[in-house]
């Protein structure tokens, strides 16, 4: 399929970009695959046709992909989970009640192994974002040019099926985390409390400026490495997914090749989707119990 | 990678999802399976407290094996002692109703001893007589010596 490009390049470049829907401004020149240049006369709500009109949407502007991959999933997981809930019982489990429950456990074990208060958010906090990551990145698995091909098919210029490769993405649920931790720190410790946590260590008292930069860092890293942990591993590894099938554009030898290594990737890969599911995971919760606690 | 709005459309859907989870799925679930738990619990101390009892029970069966045993015992040696008795009073009795008859029987016999020795006195007193009247038919008035006679018979 990759022999349908120009180049290798451009082959890439196309997997890595979203959908983009946003409003074009006036006077903006789009140029199209001929190189015919249409100058828009006043500014267009409409769909990217490259890179370069997805940056000049600006903020205001929506990755369709992401946001239909994502609530799909994210719909998938609440359905499933619904209706195991729905149907629960306290006898002999069975099926999906089953599956779900083990799931339940787990997720609740790890919040009763790392959360050490009382808040009836973050169990529920802790399996929404396990699963609805690992079924994000478990879109990843599914091989690169599927699901473009038959966008392309039906019309649509691009798709990107990971949702977690889209930074959107993961720095819209980093830093959702990032603010329930800000709530329950100013809730737990009061906004005096947790200032003095902020400006008043590691370091002695006068000089708060240090401690306020230390710690203040401290807090900004901890949704940016959440967001970019996720992030880089999943779009590192839909990279190679996509170098990968760039071999299937080479002669039968480097094909077969590229199918063996795909498998091996996917593989490693389904080790990559879960750890990273479980990190995410874990990392709210440790965050949100940090928030809760006097002195961390 | 560019930021764009998906961002905060991100984040409204995680608050969604998040809230809908805690709202009606979390709960059901943990509730299913702490009611599980507290069933599972309770039929372990159900089962815990049957075994006991049946101990007791048991225990309580040997108990009464044991004074039914002994009771039994009992009543068999009592049985045995008064047979024992009744046994040695028939013998008491059978040997005073032998002696009793065996008593009775000797004084029938000296009784009809006495008799016959009675009548064999008499039958020989009479042949006494008898002998000496027909030696004295001829020389003795018989009624003169009818005392005589008499006193003879009465020395026979």
């Amino acid at each position: 399929m990759a022999s349908e490009y120009a180049s290798s390049g451009e082959y890439i470049k196309h997997h890595l970009q979203n959908l983009t829907y946003g409003q074009l401004p006036a006077g903006y020149e789009r140029h199209d695959h001929h190189g015919n240049v249409e100058v828009l006369q006043q500014a267009t709500w409409t769909v990217a046709h490259n890179a370069e009109e997805a940056k000049a949407m600006g903020f205001w502007a929506i990755n369709l992909d992401s946001m239909a991959f994502s609530i799909g999933l994210g719909l998938l997981f609440l359905f499933f989970f619904r209706l195991a809930a729905k149907r629960a019982t306290a006898g002999i489990p069975a099926g999906l009640q089953n599956f779900v429950e083990w799931i339940v456990e787990f997720i609740d074990g790890a919040v009763k192994g790392s959360f050490s208060h009382r808040n009836p958010l973050v169990a529920p906090l802790a399996l929404t974002v396990f699963l609805w990551v690992f079924l994000m990145n478990f879109m990843d698995l599914l091989p690169v040019d599927w699901l473009p091909y038959v966008a392309s098919m039906a019309g649509v210029p691009f798709l990107k099926v990971v949702p977690s490769t889209d930074p959107n993405v993961t720095f819209g649920l980093s830093l959702s985390v990032f603010f329930l931790v800000l709530y329950y720190s100013v809730k737990m410790k009061g906004p005096g409390g947790f200032f003095a946590e902020l400006a008043f260590q590691p370091f002695p008292k006068f000089l708060f400026p240090v401690n306020l930069l230390l710690e203040g860092v401290g807090l900004i890293a901890k949704p940016i490495s959440l967001a970019l942990r996720l992030f880089g591993n999943m779009y590192a590894g839909e990279m190679i997914f996509i170098l990968i099938a760039l071999m299937f554009g080479g002669n039968f030898v480097l094909g077969l090749f590229g199918g063996a290594l795909q498998w091996a990737w996917a593989v490693f890969h389904i080790l990559i989707i879960t750890l990273q599911a479980f990190i995410f995971m874990t990392l709210t919760i440790v965050y949100l119990d940090m928030a809760h606690s006097e002195h961390h | 990678m560019n930021f764009n709005a998906t961002l905060i459309g991100q984040s409204i859907t995680f608050i969604f999802f998040v809230w809908f989870c805690m709202k009606f799925v979390w709960p059901p679930i943990m509730n299913a399976l702490e009611t599980r738990k507290k069933q599972i619990a309770d039929g372990l101390a159900a089962a815990d407290r049957g075994k006991h009892e049946l101990e007791l029970a048991a225990k309580k069966a040997g108990d009464n094996l044991r004074d039914a045993k002994a009771q039994a015992a009992e009543v068999i040696a009592q049985a045995e002692k008064r047979a024992a008795q009744i046994v040695e009073e028939a013998k008491q009795a059978a040997k005073q109703e032998g002696e009793r008859q065996l008593a009775a029987a000797q004084a029938s016999i000296d009784q009809e001893a006495n008799r016959a020795r009675e009548s064999l006195r008499e039958q020989v007193a009479a042949l006494a007589v008898a002998g000496a009247e027909k030696i004295l038919r001829r020389e003795v008035n018989a009624q003169t010596h009818a005392d005589l006679l008499a006193q003879l018979k009465a020395e026979l």
